[in-house]
């Protein structure tokens, strides 16, 4: 059985103009170990998706399953003990760390809070959170603005493995890292995983990043989810044409046999109160009729599910 | 606990590295001491008249001299800086705890509840502030709690105010999120993220407030409201020598010293304050 299932999820969010839908029809699954990299242009719905599944914001639609249990409307007591089981890691270290607390007073307010800990023994833990996420003691009563942001990193990644959680999202952990510090935080989420059996969704838009971490991609556009794939799968035959042109734009090593560009046409359509149908067919050189009509995922192969009803015919154009 | 007193011991280390802020602590220490210290020594009493001593320059005998009705001013001075000064710190208290809860709550929770507040606050803003306590002290009558309440109403909109702008963007912040995400409660969230993150402003507006207290004070004790009329609080020794001032005006200035002395001196120390509040300088 999934961790973690996401079944038809949606958030709407209502302004003066109309319902902008964020997240729309949103179903995937996550096994726990697992990394699902949720990919997608900015603006896609991948952070909303995120914040929606650990539940900083109220679903308007669907039904998040952990454990096989619903969570998306929680009481009390079990918003408490989801909020154990699920953590976050936020994008930027720098707005991610209240700059009045210390290392340690960050580290030791989830443990305090949740009651795992008492005054007598939250001290050794959190030394041995600060350890673990390879943070030197020395630094506990530093202030994070005396820290880089490789460091204040490890500590929003500390402070969210504090309450042993078995599922993180992790918000574009690295994109605000420089490249040789994102390695090493990307190594430490990878060791973490493995020595605990984490289960991550990994939220970004690069590309290289997501395939070094993620076991099944998932390809977002415009609130919807286009591909869902293993992701050797993926990079070696994608079939939505969305994901076509999103791998394309990754730049090639090699110079013997250049990627073939495919340059996208014409603007995002506007996520407010969009029309039924695929939101990508206004840009999709293979649009038809059929594309203004709902798109179902459908498993193409185990593991990969599509939303294009174009599949068939498209397939060897490219 | 161990670590609360190391915080303080931060910040007292780092208040005691600000010479302007030591400067005016030491002036500040110094007038609250006099102030306790001086009317239990002075030889003269602060609301004995003397007749045959009106109006008498500086002196041996009267050190800053003696006013209309005899009186030494040294000793009033003093004896009235009690006043002053406790009535003035107290409306500001008053004032920026109301600020504090109304600003904090309405910058963070927004939506209907901002909008009652801040429009209730339109209200008591769109009567000129002056006409307000004057109303509000007729209404309670004469006392020095009923003063209080009457010269802080005015100046709680600034405050709030000033803390929701604050507010406003600190709760964007994604320690929000975190901290939403941990499980902490929302005034928890209010208390220990948002409102630190959030009050350097209002603390250095508190210690100014300090100084348009102390005349507010002097206006409503001019018209006969606010602190009964035996009490030589500061303001309304100045409004007294006003009639004086071309023939007599040592009446003027010493009071007039001892506002200016207590306003710059609790300046300096709310500047100071802030930096070492500011944990984004250096040690």
């Amino acid at each position: 059985m999934a961790l973690l299932e996401v079944k038809n999820l949606k958030k709407y969010f209502y302004g003066p103009k109309g319902a902008v839908h964020a997240v729309d029809d949103v179903t995937m699954s996550i096994d726990a170990g697992q990394t699902m990299g949720v990919v997608g242009e900015s603006g896609c719905g991948k952070s909303t998706l995120g914040r929606t599944i650990i539940h900083l914001q109220k679903a308007t639609g669907g039904q998040v399953l952990f454990n096989g249990k619903d969570i998306t409307n929680p009481t009390k007591e079990e918003l408490k003990r989801l909020r154990s089981d699920i953590q976050i890691i936020f994008q930027d270290p720098y707005s991610s760390l209240n700059p009045r607390m210390t290392v340690e007073d960050t580290i030791r307010e989830p443990l305090l809070i949740s009651g795992r800990c008492n005054k007598s023994n939250v001290d050794a833990e959190t030394e041995r959170l600060m350890d673990m996420v390879g943070i030197a003691r020395r630094i506990k009563m530093s202030y994070p603005h005396e820290l880089d942001g490789g460091r204040r990193q490890r500590v929003g990644i500390a402070r969210a493995l504090a309450l042993n959680p078995k599922f993180i999202v992790c918000d574009e952990p690295v994109s605000a890292l420089d490249v040789s510090i994102q390695a090493q935080i990307l190594n430490l989420l990878m060791d973490l995983q493995e020595d605990q059996g984490l289960a991550y969704m990994f939220i970004t838009h690069n590309m290289s990043v997501v395939r070094h971490i993620s076991h099944n991609i998932s390809v977002m556009y415009l609130g919807q989810l286009v591909e869902t794939s293993p992701t050797k799968e993926l990079f070696e035959e994608p079939l939505h044409p969305y994901t076509k042109a999103l791998l394309s734009a990754i730049p090639s090593t090699d110079i013997l046999h250049p990627r073939k560009r495919i340059v996208l046409n014409g603007e995002i359509t506007s996520p407010i109160d969009p029309p039924p149908g695929c939101r990508f067919a206004d840009r999709c050189a293979y649009a038809t009729e059929a594309c203004r009509q709902p798109q179902k995922l459908e498993e193409v192969k185990p593991g990969h599910f599509v939303a294009c009803c174009r599949l068939g015919e498209i397939h060897d154009e490219i | 606990m161990e670590k609360k007193e190391n915080r303080f011991l931060v910040l007292a280390k780092r208040m005691s590295r600000n010479t302007n802020a030591m400067i005016g602590l030491t002036i500040f220490v110094v007038l609250v001491l006099s102030i306790i210290i001086v009317p239990l020594v002075s030889p003269y009493d602060y609301s004995k008249m003397d007749v045959t001593a009106l109006h008498q320059a500086p002196s041996a005998a009267h050190w800053f001299g003696t006013d209309d009705l005899g009186r030494d001013i040294f000793t009033r001075v003093f004896y009235g800086g009690r006043y002053s000064l406790s009535i003035s710190i107290a409306a500001v208290a008053f004032s920026t705890v109301i600020g504090l809860f109304l600003g904090a709550t309405a910058g963070y929770f927004g939506g209907t509840y901002d909008t009652l507040v801040m429009r209730s606050l339109d209200i008591i803003q769109a009567i000129p502030s002056i006409l307000l306590t004057i109303i509000i002290s007729a209404a309670l009558g004469v006392g020095i709690d009923k003063t209080i309440i009457a010269i802080s109403i005015g100046t709680i909109p600034s405050n709030v105010r000033l803390l929701r702008g604050t507010v406003m963007q600190t709760r964007e912040n994604q320690y929000l999120e975190a901290a939403e995400a941990i499980g902490c409660s929302t005034p928890r969230r209010i208390l220990k993220y948002v409102i630190p993150n959030s009050w350097s402003p209002l603390i250095v507006s508190a210690t100014m407030g300090i100084a348009k207290m102390i005349l507010e004070l002097a206006a409503l004790s001019y018209i006969g409201l606010g602190v009964p009329a035996s009490i030589p609080e500061w303001g309304s020794m100045l409004s007294n020598a006003r009639g004086f001032l071309r023939d007599y005006p040592y009446m003027l200035i010493f009071p007039g010293i001892f506002i200016a002395l207590s306003v710059l001196s609790l300046n300096m120390i709310g500047d100071g304050l802030r930096d070492a509040l500011d944990p984004k300088l250096k040690d």
